[in-house]
């Protein structure tokens, strides 16, 4: 999978990891923007109350 | 294959754990403090302009507390709560918001994050004012809760005025022992001579297996007339910037 991704990837060496990181990066950022935070809303909320 | 599935899968869970107890964690904290520290600026500016043009001479002691409504609607914001034991160092961020109810729109809310029990007391009245709050993520409002010492202020601002609370005790529960919200915590049949504030939020950190319970007393109370609490006049100006 990720084999791969690094074969897809143009250029010399130096180039493929920074493509790399930069797509790393928009991962991560897609992730913390959006994926997370509707996770967040079905997994089970933190529980802090005291209730029967 | 399948174990750079499995790898992406663990790298997945650890990206979102750190997201939500540190990233978004400290993303709510900035806002809710702000949001707070707000609308302690514009209580605080109201009181102004509602004062007469010769303020009368500050008694030493404003006599009993002014209570606000008994109740009001699920996730509205009524008071404002600053803890300085709860602030980062070099920082007077533990400042939040209250809102009326214990729902996920009140703790998990980017504006408020303090949630109180509704049927509780109010801040000042005979009995006791309970509030809960996140412990980690969410802007973690009671993160620091552990650090209370005895005689820590915890001051509860309404448009009303302001209350000091001094921090007593802890007690560690069970998450169904509901009596510690009672008027009397633990004698539900008692009738209350006190004025209490309780805090409850989870335990351990970062578990919610138990409950961690901090009680305070009311030690003082001013009306917003008289401004915030001296010790506090500067922390509290700095917000209205």
């Amino acid at each position: 999978m990720y084999g791969a991704l690094w074969r897809v990837l143009p250029g010399p060496i130096w180039l493929r990891l920074i493509l790399l990181l930069i797509l790393i990066a928009a991962a991560v950022y897609a992730l913390f923007t959006w994926v997370f935070p509707w996770v967040d809303g079905i997994v089970n909320p933190i529980d802090v109350t005291v209730d029967q | 294959m399948l174990g750079e599935l499995l790898l992406t899968a663990g790298v997945l869970i650890l990206l979102f754990l750190g997201w939500q107890l540190w990233w978004n964690d400290a993303i709510m904290a900035s806002q809710q403090s702000s949001a707070a520290s707000a609308q302690s600026a514009e209580w605080a500016e109201q009181a102004r302009a509602e004062q007469s043009d010769t303020p009368a001479p500050a008694p030493e002691d404003y006599g009993d507390p002014v209570v606000g409504p008994a109740e009001y609607p699920n996730g509205e914001s009524f008071a404002v709560m600053y803890v300085p034991r709860f602030d980062a160092p070099g920082t007077h961020d533990s400042v939040r918001q209250i809102a009326e109810g214990y729902g996920l729109d009140v703790l998990n809310s980017f504006e408020t994050g303090v949630g109180h029990y509704p049927g509780t007391q109010m801040p000042g009245q005979v009995g006791n004012f309970a509030i809960a709050a996140h412990r980690s993520a969410y802007g973690g409002g009671m993160h620091e809760i552990e650090q209370f010492q005895l005689g820590d202020p915890i001051y509860i601002q309404t448009r009303d005025g302001w209350y000091t609370y001094r921090f007593r005790d802890f007690e560690y529960v069970t998450p169904d022992t509901v009596d510690v919200l009672a008027a009397v915590p633990h004698q539900p049949e008692a009738q209350p001579t006190d004025r209490i504030i309780t805090l409850t939020t989870c335990n351990p950190l970062y578990s919610t297996a138990e409950r961690l319970v901090a009680y305070g007393v009311l030690d003082s109370w001013r009306p917003a007339s008289a401004g915030p609490p001296e010790e506090i006049a500067d922390i509290v100006a700095g917000w209205e910037d």
